[in-house]
């Protein structure tokens, strides 16, 4: 135990990490996520990880992070292969407890414990450290990521994503490590989010002096940070895994093209979209689902023994029209309740008061009220894509995902090859859902929905942390869409995306019960 | 149900008492009232158990909030006893196959006393201890291994999440046309996909909150504590207090004559 001897002020020496000829096959996979890997980073350089999906980028990092596999008694990884070396400061990362740090995407799974305080104390308490110095640490590292506002007490339940994330660094910095390993920090936050935690760990990196690899396909967030950038390639027996390194001006000059060609971000560039035919008026086109004066929560009423109370609207008074052939972006701060919103709209959230109503054009003989149709009604109207794809899986086989609509309704089947040829799932017709990667998973979820021909497509945030092929692609296919007269709703923080499809915006303001 | 897991806002005498004290006291009155089904052992701690509510920031309302469905199952008990019971002594009231007699009366009051009696101190004890503070207490004091309680404590705060979680895909399993509404056997299979999107989530969950606690060191060997679970005065006064219930009941039942040990049958 390391930390436990030092001076509890003295700061986090650097680390540095040497990888010759490393490799690693996850255990019942042919092919090795990371192939040959030689790199060298020096204690305090500044790294940004970039590659295609399927490069190895999280393999690295979880095996930087000492987390990477099964772990036999004797500290060898299980099943799979590891091949080469891989050091932090000269020794195995398994060994060094306590010397790297890592953030993950899903800042639910970032936070441990129930209390601030607590969930901050949390890895310097297993790395045996005297418990005045955990304390000093706890309020030290939550001062340095801006949190110190906050009581030690503090529900955990009650922050942002950006203050989870946040506060996961806070539990990272208190154990002092050399080595921050962040693997898409910011993919799951709003715009403020995402700039929140990247100050946060400029400031930090300023202040220890710590070794940092990022994995984000985001380019333009951590370009001013980082002082160099590697890009990986999907592991071959013939090539080293290492496609590019150098500082971040060459790299993006040197292989801007190639990289956008891969799906990043590099800074300043915006995907080509296919345009709208012609965009209709706002105002025209048949009118189909309509909002007025609504309130919307996610809660449902409450029970106090036998008295029923009505949940406190995230939301009211909003009134908005779907119309045929129009899109209409949902944007506003994080917590506006946007999603609560169009979940209502689509007939998934019983209205806390006001009404939704669907005009005759939609709702066909099923009732003006989209929140009493029954489901298989529902699918031909109103489709819903959420922001997490694996939610609406509901069978074990792509092709059988895109046949579930159609097979319940009874008709349509013969659109499920042409939405895998346009969606590119083709060859994935048998794989199992769960098995996708991100984008892949994103398109199924859009195809699945749209298997059914609704006229009302609502889609939440969908293009959080989709690299720029997937974006573009889904993008054209809405314009598509909305000239073949479908009306698109997106719950959105995209400005270039709402920008794409066009259309009328609706911009909530931020909820009345404000976030602590 | 996320924010119940911590005591915000609860500055009671008993929040600051040593969990496992509390557990202690509990467990002395309930056994003792286990021990026998008879209205005097039952009345006598409830009485003292009622006087104890406000010293863990309990009130009438909270109490039926969070204690319905066992206040409702001891009243459920205590009728059927009373109709059911061998009928002994006048009889009060005859309806078919129900009779109420004074004898199956005095039994099912008794049942209904020492259901709540025995409930009560579990909603009490819940109220006033903090997960946080239990696992402490769990780990440092009763000696549990540390791997077993922190990951117990880390995965409780997983379960707030699922319930979010579970509405989700109950509201995306909708939009991709599977009905939660119908008959009962629709009901029944579209519970059972449901569960099993949960299930898939939950693993997903658990397993990516496992890397970020072996991640932060979780897993070795020692370990210090941020937190001491310590024992004070007040400890002693609660687990005298549990003392001081139980044997109060059990004498006042044995003085009235009334003391009925369950498995020695009446």
């Amino acid at each position: 135990m390391p930390a436990a001897s030092e001076d509890p002020a003295a700061p986090a020496r650097p680390a540095a990490v040497t990888a010759r000829g490393w490799g690693w096959r996850h255990a019942g996979r042919a092919k090795p996520a990371v192939n040959a890997l030689d790199l060298d980073i020096s204690p305090g350089e500044r790294v940004l990880l970039l590659g295609p999906s399927g490069a190895g980028k999280s393999t690295l990092l979880h095996a930087l992070a000492g987390v990477l596999g099964d772990v036999n008694d004797d500290g060898e990884a299980g099943d799979a292969d590891e091949s080469g070396s891989l050091l932090v400061d000269g020794a195995s990362p398994r060994a060094g407890r306590g010397r790297a740090g890592l953030m993950q995407q899903d800042p639910e799974t970032q936070v441990v414990l129930s209390r601030v305080g607590d969930d901050v104390a949390f890895g310097a308490e297993n790395l045996a450290v005297p418990r005045d110095a955990i304390w000093a640490r706890v309020h030290e590292a939550l001062a340095d990521v801006g949190l110190a506002h906050l009581p030690l007490d503090h529900p955990t339940s009650a922050l942002s994503g950006g203050q989870k994330q946040r506060l996961a660094l806070a539990g990272i910095l208190a154990m002092r490590p050399g080595l921050l390993l962040l693997d898409e920090p910011t993919a799951n936050l709003d715009p403020d989010g995402v700039l929140e935690v990247r100050d946060a760990v400029a400031r930090c990196l300023d202040k220890t002096g710590a070794t940092l690899v990022v994995v984000e396909h985001r380019v333009s967030v951590w370009k001013d940070v980082v002082d160099r950038i590697v890009v990986l390639q999907p592991g071959s027996a013939t090539d080293g895994a290492v496609l590019l390194d150098g500082p971040p001006d060459r790299v993006l000059a040197e292989a801007r093209t190639m990289l956008a060609a891969a799906g990043v971000w590099v800074p300043g560039y915006v995907p080509a979209t296919r345009s709208r035919a012609a965009v209709p008026a706002a105002g025209t086109g048949n009118l189909l689902l309509a909002a007025e004066q609504l309130a919307v929560s996610r809660q449902r009423p409450a029970r106090s023994g036998f008295r029923k109370i009505p949940p406190v609207p995230v939301q009211e008074g909003l009134t908005a029209q779907v119309r045929a052939g129009q899109a209409l972006a949902v944007t506003g701060p994080n917590g506006a309740g946007k999603s609560t919103f169009a979940l209502t709209l689509a007939g998934l959230l019983e209205p806390v008061a006001g009404k939704v109503s669907a005009a005759l054009d939609l709702s066909r003989g099923a009732g003006i009220d989209p929140y009493k149709w029954k489901a298989q009604q529902l699918i031909s109207r109103v489709g819903t894509v959420f922001q997490e794809p694996e939610h609406q899986f509901v069978t074990g086989k792509v092709l059988d995902e895109l046949r579930f609509g159609p097979r319940h309704l009874g008709h349509g089947a013969e659109r499920v090859d042409e939405l895998l040829e346009r969606l590119r799932l083709t060859a994935l017709v048998d794989a199992n859902p769960y098995t996708l990667s991100g984008g892949e998973k994103r398109r199924l979820s859009v195809a699945t929905v749209l298997a059914a021909s609704p006229q009302v497509l609502v889609l939440d945030e969908p293009t959080f942390g989709q690299d720029a092929n997937t974006w573009a692609e889904l993008a054209s296919f809405l314009s598509e869409l909305l000239d073949a007269g479908t009306a698109v709703v997106s719950v959105t923080h995209d400005a270039e995306f709402t920008a794409a499809l066009g259309g009328s915006e609706l911009r909530m303001a931020a909820a009345e019960t404000v976030a602590p | 149900m996320r924010q119940q897991l911590t005591l915000r806002g609860n500055h009671a005498l008993l929040t600051r008492a040593n969990p496992l004290s509390k557990f202690a006291a509990v467990v002395l009155i309930t056994a003792v009232l286990a021990l026998s089904i008879d209205w005097v052992s039952a009345s006598v701690a409830l009485a003292f158990e009622v006087l104890f509510f406000p010293l863990a920031g309990l009130t009438p309302s909270l109490l039926w909030q969070r204690g319905w469905p066992l206040i409702l199952a001891a009243a459920l008990g205590g009728w059927s006893t009373s109709i059911l019971a061998p009928d002994s002594g006048r009889i009060l009231l005859d309806v078919g196959i129900w009779s109420m007699s004074e004898g199956s009366l005095q039994l099912g009051i008794g049942f209904l006393l020492r259901g709540f009696a025995i409930a009560l101190p579990a909603v009490l004890l819940m109220s006033c201890t903090d997960p946080t503070d239990l696992a402490d207490a769990l780990a440092q004091k009763a000696r549990l291994p540390h791997r077993f309680v922190l990951g117990t404590l880390a995965a409780m705060r997983l379960v707030g999440l699922m319930a979010e979680e579970w509405q989700t895909i109950g509201m995306a399993r909708r939009a991709r046309g599977v009905g939660s509404r119908g008959n009962l056997a629709q009901r029944v299979k579209a519970t059972l996909g449901q569960s099993f999107g949960l299930l898939v989530q939950a693993i997903r969950r658990a397993s990516r909150l496992a890397v970020t606690m072996e991640a932060r060191g979780f897993g070795g060997g020692k370990r210090t504590w941020a937190r001491e679970s310590t024992y004070s005065l007040l400890d002693a006064w609660v687990l005298g207090g549990g003392v001081v219930v139980a044997v109060l009941a059990l004498v006042a039942a044995v003085s009235a004559g009334t003391w009925n040990m369950v498995w020695l049958g009446s």
